[in-house]
């Protein structure tokens, strides 16, 4: 015991080698996420406009924040764009999943083609985007020279519409996001229950409709946690294709945030625009990593 | 299926229908590249009497010269090359720096659990989930400090300290699938820490390692928050540079030169795309879909 007890450098060392490698990481944790979101909640509630200024106000930026037309709009935007994006993303990455679960020939071929889209940048995406979807020489050009002369489609530039244009290039890029994700949840189902239910005189359609797809629930689940935390951070695609506009008609509460805090100078309120953002990724991002680490630790 | 295999009528037209269905989106995720490749071959005279699929009747690689070597950006008449290498600049040492330190991160939280790691991992793990405009401002702030705001180094630092989060989740949720009986007997025989991070976990981490690097890649390659926010002119990644060429309001828009840069600026990325599709897959469904 008395041996046991004495103390040893080298023990010692060899114990606290693993905190100490993680110590910078810790530091930096601490400095650079959650340091910088409570200072970013300070300047929110400060009166810094160009300049940092940190007079405490309290809410006040808050108050101002929602009297500003363009948050409606940014927010109003938010709503519409990840309702469509999150919904048709779901419902066609499900189909194809579904049809690629066929025992398709060329099935590795047909994956890597929907999938390619998620390895391009947004930028990439919206540049060609933007170029289909121009009114001059795009879409509307090539339908017309078709032989439909009255063809008009010109929302990229049409300010009621513009935002429906970032949701048809966000569902290009993303949907093959989901397509695997649900793949993957029907590879893993068990094909024995498929074909008692065949042997009992249900169809296929009915199969996938009644048993198989309400079995995807975690998956469903998953899909609508990632897809809302792309749309709520989508930033680069409403730069590049649309610039916020016309006007700030698509804006959405990350192009306010970058133009208030970046390019107009008023800190404050980009400061608590980014917080309002920061509390509605927390508000679908926490309930989800509780019950997400609570049933892995009741497998 | 009904017995003996033979397929009715009603099962062979369901089968038509599901590859219609499929072959129908190839063309519309393909449409967008296909268009991109033959605009940036086209000249300026050809896209304005075609339309966007009409192939290119006297292909160029005009726009393509330009593009790389003499487009406009911003003040500079150098074309998307410079760019190109500041993004390379930033993604190679960003990646290799989180990578290592996540790996060595993933290691102690699974082997060499503490009190008080398994909270360190959840609030890590909350780390992945930011909007990152919620950092912006301290980050400009704090890089003015450190007198590394607009360079090259700075953004170096933020993709890897934003990146840590991730790395140290993969490798975590990586290692924690290698048995603790192979560390333990490993203790037992008197090997130490970096022995074991060295003899035994590394040589069978190459899947991981591979997720790791390209996530990482893909991630930081196609930042635009960042470099718009944290670099300046020069230093500026080549995803802020396709930005601004796209988004100039000069008088002649040149869609082919746009076209032909936004290609290059996509080629790493698809590179590593086409070329370990694998892994690609695995990183974006890690941590998303249980199991």
């Amino acid at each position: 015991m008395s041996e046991a007890k004495r103390f040893n450098p080298l023990d010692y060392l060899e114990r606290t080698l693993p905190k100490l490698v993680i110590a910078p990481s810790f530091m930096a944790m601490m400095v650079f996420i959650y340091g910088f979101i409570l200072w970013t909640v300070y300047i929110s509630m400060s009166k810094s406009t160009f300049l940092p200024n940190y007079d405490f106000v309290g809410l006040i930026q808050y108050v101002k924040l929602w009297r500003i037309e363009r948050w409606y709009v940014a927010c109003k935007n938010l709503l519409i764009y990840g309702g469509l994006f999150i919904s048709v993303c779901i419902a066609l990455g499900l189909l194809l999943a579904i049809f690629l679960d066929q025992k398709i020939r060329l099935e590795g071929v047909l994956r890597s083609v929907y999938l390619y889209p998620l390895s391009l940048s947004f930028v990439v995406t919206g540049t060609a985007w933007r170029w289909m979807l121009n009114p001059g020489l795009g879409l509307e050009k090539l339908v017309r020279d078709l032989g439909w002369e009255s063809f008009k489609f010109d929302w990229l530039v049409n300010s009621e519409m513009a935002i429906y244009t970032v949701v048809i290039a966000a569902v290009w890029q993303s949907t093959g996001f989901v397509m695997a994700m649900f793949l993957a949840g029907l590879r893993g189902f068990d094909s024995s229950i498929i074909k008692a239910a065949q042997v009992d005189g249900a169809s296929l359609p009915r199969i996938y409709w009644k048993i198989i797809i309400p079995s995807m629930r975690p998956v469903f689940f998953g899909a609508v946690i990632i897809l809302t935390h792309i749309a709520i951070k989508s930033f680069d695609l409403v730069v590049v294709l649309t610039r916020g506009g016309p006007g700030y008609s698509t804006d959405l509460p990350a192009t306010f945030m970058y133009a208030y805090a970046f390019t107009r100078g008023r800190l404050a309120l980009g400061a608590a625009s980014a917080t309002m953002m920061f509390m509605m990724v927390m508000a679908i991002i926490i309930p989800y990593l509780y019950s997400e680490l609570r049933s892995r630790s009741n497998d | 299926m009904t017995e003996g295999g033979q397929k009715t009528y009603a099962e062979r037209l369901a089968r038509a229908v599901v590859y219609v269905v499929l072959l129908l989106f190839v063309v519309y995720f393909l449409a967008p590249l296909f268009i991109m490749i033959i605009t940036s071959i086209k000249p300026m005279s050809e896209i304005r009497t075609g339309t966007l699929i009409s192939l290119p009747r006297s292909p160029t690689v005009e726009p393509w010269l330009k593009a790389w070597g003499s487009a406009t950006i911003g003040v500079s008449n150098e074309g998307i090359k410079g760019f190109f290498v500041n993004s390379l600049k930033i993604t190679i040492p960003a990646v290799l720096i989180s990578t290592l330190i996540g790996a060595v991160n993933g290691y102690v939280l699974s082997k060499w659990k503490f009190k008080g790691s398994d909270a360190f991992f959840a609030m890590l793990l909350l780390g992945c989930f930011i909007p990152f405009q919620v950092i912006l401002l301290p980050m400009a702030r704090t890089l003015g400090l450190l007198g590394i705001s607009g360079t090259t180094a700075g953004l170096v630092l933020v993709h890897t300290v934003y990146g840590l989060a991730f790395t140290t989740l993969f490798f975590r949720n990586f290692y924690v699938g290698i048995p603790d009986e192979l560390v333990n007997a490993a203790k037992i025989d008197g090997a130490g820490f970096w022995r074991i991070f060295w003899k035994i976990m590394l040589p069978v981490s190459k899947p991981i390692i591979m997720v790791t690097i390209i996530w990482q890649t893909t991630q930081i390659w196609n930042d635009f928050l960042f470099g718009v926010c944290f670099s300046t002119g020069e230093t500026q990644p080549v995803t802020v540079a396709l930005n601004n060429l796209v988004n100039t309001s000069s008088a002649v828009k040149e869609y082919n030169v746009d076209m032909a840069a936004a290609i290059i600026a996509a080629i790493p990325t698809l590179f590593v795309y086409f070329a370990a599709g694998k892994y690609f897959v695995r990183g974006l469904t890690a941590g998303a879909v249980k199991g």
